[in-house]
C-alpha cells in the first residue's frame, strides 16, 4: 500500500535537458516490457531453467533441517544421480502462499514442495499432488514400512493413497526440570493428567527465585497458541466441530478446557504469556524461568544441546491427558510432488534420498546426531549412534508420535483429520482469529466465555459453508 | 520520455489495476473450484467486518501517536544538535543509528532483549536496582501485555525520531543566521528567537516530516507482526490485510481491503505532495 504520486509538475522548474525524441529501439523496448507484463508470466527467482532432463525445482520451508539438506545435496545427491536440484527456501507463510499459487494453477514451476500434514490431505483432495504409494512400494531401499504409522497415515488422503513422504516429524510432550522437582520433593507421574500438572505447577511456582510453574504458548496464531490449546481441548472432551459440522467452540467441554488453560497460565504461567510462543518458552526453560514446559518434541533437541544450561536436567513425560488415552499432537514436514510436474521420476529419486535412512545417517555423521531429521522412521530409534546422542528424549519422542491418533484425537468422531488443528483450509484463519480472542483472555482483557462466544460465531460461519456441501 | 512513462505505468499502475480487478472476484486459493465474479461482496464484507473497523481505529491511533511524539522528540534533538559542541558528529551518527536498523531486527530486539518480562533488559535493570537497595522482590511488569499498543508505539518512536530529527536539522541549518543576530541585538530572548524566528521557519519542515512520517507509519507491519502478532488490539490495517491474504488465503477480500486502504492513503499522500511541492517552489524562488 504505497501511495503513488500522480506526477505533478512543479511550477517554476525548468527542465535543463530537452527531452530527446526516442528512436524505434526505445519503443520496441517499451512494447516488449508491456507485452511481458500483460503476458502475466511472472516467474520467481526459483525458476532457473527447468528444461534439463535431470533438473528439479524444490520449494521448501526455511527450517534448519532443510538448510542442512540444501548444503548436502550437491555432494551426496547430484554427484551420485546426476540430478541437479534448484532450491527455493522461504519462511513458512511465504512458502504456503507461493505453494498454493503454483499448485492451484498447476503451473508446474516446482516439482517438489515441502508440505505439512495440514496441507497434504487438502492439496490431495484438490487433485494437485501425485500419489507416491506405488513408487515407494517399488523402491526397496526406501522401506515405506519403516515409517511410523501415524506419520504415514497423516500424509494419506481420504482416498487411501499416500501423497507425501515425511522429512521429519514431531509430537508434543511435557518437559520438566528433574532437579527442581527433586528439591521440592515432588515426583512426576509416569502418565500425568492435566489436573496433576496444574497442582505441580502451583507447587513449583517460586521453587527458585523468579521461577514460574509452567510455560504454555499464549502468542496468537493457528500454529502458536491454537496448537497446544486444541490438544488440551481434545483431551477435555471438546472439539471444534462435530462430525456433521456443528460448531462447538463455546460448548461446556471446550469452555472448561480453555478456562483451565487460561487459568493455569494466568496463575502459574510464564511472564509475558500473551506474546510467548515456542521461542520464548524455549528461552524461559533454558534460562531457568519455568519449571515445566508443554510443547513440541523438537524443543528437547534444543534443551539437550551442548550450549544449553539445562542439558541433562530435563525429564520428559507424555502429553498430559484428562479423558483420552493420549493427547500429543502430530506435525510433520513432508515432500509432495506436483501433479503437473514433468520430472516425476527425478522428483521421486530426490524424495527417496532426502527421506531415506541413508540421509539420516549422513547428517548424523557429517553434521552431528542432534541435527538428524528424526521422528519419522522406526529405524532411527534403533540406531545406537542416534540413541547415544539423544537417549534422554528419543524414547519419549517416539512414544509420543506413535501414540498420536490424527483421525480420532478426541472423544467424538471428527469431520476432518488433525489433532492440534482441523484439517480444512479455513482453519488457518479461524484458528488464528480464535487464538487472538483467547490470547486477550490470557491478558485479562476479557473473560473466557466472552472470548469463546465471539469465536463460536466465527466457527459457525465456517461450519455453515460445510454443512451445505 | 515515452518508454520511461510506459515503464512507470507498467510497474506501478498495472499491478494496482490487477488488484482492483481481483477485488471483485470470489477467489480463495484453497478452494479453487469456487472461483467467480463476486460483484461487491468483498467490499460488503470489508465494511461490515468489525475486525477491520477496529484495525482502522488502531492504525489512526498508532500513526498519530508515533508521528507526533517522534516529531516533538526529533525537534528537541535537532535543536540540541544545531549547537556547536565537541563530538557533535559522533553524537549525530549515534542518534541516526536507530533509523538504519532493519525494522524487523529492531522489532525483535524490542520484543526479546528489552520488553520480555522474564529475560528482558528493562525488568533486568529493575531487578538490579532493587538489589542495590537490598530488596529481593522487584516489580516485574509485563510491558507488552499491560500496554500492548504503547509497546509497539515506543519501538516505532525510537525508530522514527531520527528521521524527524534529520529533516528538522536540515531545516534549522538553512536558517539565515543574520536574522537571529539582528533579533539578538534588538534584545530578543532565546525563547523569543525560537517562537518568532525558528518555529515559523521550521513550519514547512515540520509539515513535511509529519506527512512523510505518516505515510510510512501507516504502512508499518514489522513492529505489529513481531512484537504482538497483532494481538490485544494492536492489529493495524497492513497486518489485517496480511492475515486475510496469508491465513485466510482469500485473495479477493484481501484485494478489496487493499483497495480501500490505498484510497485512504491517497488522500493523505495528496496533502503530503502538496506540502512537498510548495516547499520546492519556495526553494526555487529563493
Amino acid at each position: 500500500m504505497r501511495a503513488r504520486s500522480p506526477g505533478r509538475t512543479v511550477r517554476g522548474e525548468r527542465s535543463a535537458v530537452r527531452p530527446r525524441r526516442r528512436g524505434p529501439v526505445g519503443l520496441v523496448a517499451a512494447t516488449v516490457a508491456v507485452a511481458l507484463s500483460l503476458g502475466g508470466c511472472y516467474r520467481g527467482a526459483g525458476d532457473l531453467g527447468n528444461e534439463g532432463r535431470d533438473t528439479i525445482n524444490v520449494l521448501m520451508v526455511n527450517n534448519p533441517q532443510m538448510v542442512d539438506l540444501q548444503r548436502l545435496t550437491a555432494e551426496h545427491f547430484t554427484r551420485r544421480t546426476g540430478i541437479k536440484v534448484n532450491y527455493t527456501v522461504l519462511p513458512e507463510d511465504d512458502l504456503r502462499d507461493k505453494m498454493s499459487q503454483d499448485f492451484s494453477s498447476q503451473a508446474g514451476q516446482y516439482d517438489v514442495a515441502s508440505l505439512s500434514n495440514y496441507e497434504t490431505p487438502i492439496y490431495a483432495r484438490n487433485g494437485w499432488l501425485s500419489p507416491l504409494g506405488e513408487r515407494a512400494a517399488r523402491d526397496t531401499s526406501f522401506d515405506q514400512a519403516d515409517l511410523l504409522a501415524p506419520v504415514r497415515k497423516s500424509l494419506t488422503a481420504a482416498d487411501g493413497k499416500v501423497y507425501a513422504q515425511p522429512f521429519y516429524g514431531e509430537s508434543s510432550f511435557l518437559m520438566y526440570r528433574k532437579d527442581v522437582l527433586r528439591e521440592a520433593g515432588l515426583t512426576m507421574p509416569p502418565k500425568p493428567t492435566w489436573k496433576q500438572v496444574a497442582a505441580l505447577a502451583a507447587k513449583l511456582d517460586g521453587a527458585r527465585p523468579g521461577m514460574k510453574g509452567i510455560c504454555l504458548r499464549g502468542q496468537p496464531g493457528w500454529g502458536q497458541l491454537a496448537a497446544p490449546l486444541t490438544s488440551v481441548v481434545n483431551t477435555f472432551g471438546g472439539t471444534w466441530f462435530t462430525k456433521d459440522w456443528q460448531a462447538r467452540v463455546n460448548s461446556p467441554e471446550f469452555t472448561a478446557a480453555t478456562r483451565f488453560y487460561v487459568g493455569l497460565l494466568r496463575e502459574h504461567g510464564e511472564a509475558g504469556a500473551p506474546q510467548a510462543g515456542y521461542t520464548e518458552c524455549l528461552n524461559d526453560m533454558q534460562q531457568g524461568k519455568v519449571a515445566m514446559w508443554y510443547d513440541a518434541t523438537a524443543g528437547a533437541g534444543s534443551l539437550e544441546s551442548g550450549d544449553s544450561k539445562v542439558a541433562g536436567k530435563v525429564g520428559y513425560a507424555p502429553a498430559p491427558v484428562e479423558r483420552t488415552a493420549s493427547s500429543g499432537w502430530l506435525y510433520t514436514w513432508a515432500w509432495g510432488v506436483q501433479k503437473a510436474s514433468t520430472h516425476q521420476d527425478a522428483a521421486w529419486k530426490f524424495i527417496s534420498w532426502a527421506s531415506g535412512k541413508g540421509y539420516e545417517r549422513l547428517v548424523g555423521e557429517r553434521l552431528g546426531w542432534s541435527k538428524v531429521p528424526a521422528g519419522k522412521r522406526a529405524s532411527t530409534y534403533r540406531d545406537p549412534d542416534y540413541l547415544r546422542r539423544s537417549g534422554a528424549f528419543a524414547a519419549a519422542t517416539k512414544n509420543a508420535i506413535t501414540s498420536a491418533r490424527p483421525d480420532d484425537p478426541g472423544v467424538q468422531p471428527r469431520p476432518a483429520p488433525g489433532i492440534q488443528f482441523v484439517g480444512i483450509p479455513e482453519f488457518s484463519d479461524l484458528g488464528t482469529k480464535v487464538s487472538h480472542e483467547v490470547s486477550s483472555a490470557i491478558a485479562g482483557r476479557q473473560s473466557v466465555p466472552e472470548a469463546l462466544d465471539k469465536s463460536q460465531r466465527l466457527a459457525e460461519e465456517v461450519a455453515r459453508a460445510y454443512a451445505k456441501r | 520520455m515515452l518508454p520511461a512513462l510506459v515503464f512507470l505505468i507498467v510497474v506501478t499502475q498495472l499491478p494496482f489495476v490487477a488488484t482492483v480487478v481481483i477485488s471483485f472476484v470470489r477467489w480463495n486459493a484453497l478452494a479453487p473450484e469456487n472461483r467467480g465474479f463476486a460483484a461487491f461482496d468483498n467490499y460488503k464484507a470489508v465494511f461490515t467486518d468489525p475486525a477491520l473497523r477496529s484495525a482502522i481505529w488502531t492504525t489512526v491511533l498508532l500513526t498519530v501517536t508515533v508521528v507526533l511524539v517522534s516529531l516533538v522528540l526529533g525537534l528537541g534533538l535537532a535543536l540540541l544538535l544545531d549547537r556547536k559542541f565537541k563530538g557533535r558528529g559522533i553524537v549525530r551518527t549515534m542518534l541516526i543509528t536507530p533509523f538504519l536498523v532493519v525494522p524487523v531486527a529492531a522489532a525483535l530486539l524490542w520484543k526479546h532483549a528489552l520488553y520480555n518480562a522474564s529475560y528482558g533488559l528493562i525488568n533486568g535493570s529493575l531487578t538490579w536496582i532493587w538489589k542495590l537497595f537490598g530488596s529481593a522482590d522487584p516489580p516485574q511488569p509485563d510491558w507488552m501485555t499491560a500496554s500492548p499498543l504503547a509497546a509497539v508505539e515506543v519501538a516505532l518512536i525510537w525508530q522514527w525520531t531520527p528521521f524527524m530529527m534529520l529533516i528538522l536539522l536540515a531545516g534549522l541549518q538553512s536558517r539565515p543566521a543574520d536574522a537571529v543576530e539582528a533579533a539578538r541585538v534588538d534584545g530578543a530572548s532565546t525563547w523569543d528567537v525560537f517562537r518568532y524566528l525558528t518555529l515559523p521557519h521550521l513550519r514547512r519542515y515540520l509539515e513535511l516530516a509529519a506527512l512523510l512520517g505518516t505515510v510510512y507509519v501507516v504502512q508499518n507491519f514489522d513492529a505489529v507482526f513481531t512484537i504482538t502478532s497483532g494481538g490485544l488490539g494492536t492489529g493495524n490495517l497492513p497486518y489485517t490485510i496480511y492475515q486475510t491474504f496469508y491465513q485466510a488465503h482469500d485473495y479477493g477480500r484481501a484485494s478489496a481491503q487493499g483497495v480501500v486502504v490505498v484510497v485512504c492513503s491517497l488522500l493523505v499522500a495528496t496533502f503530503a505532495l502538496r506540502t512537498v511541492s510548495s516547499l520546492l517552489r519556495e526553494e526555487v524562488t529563493r
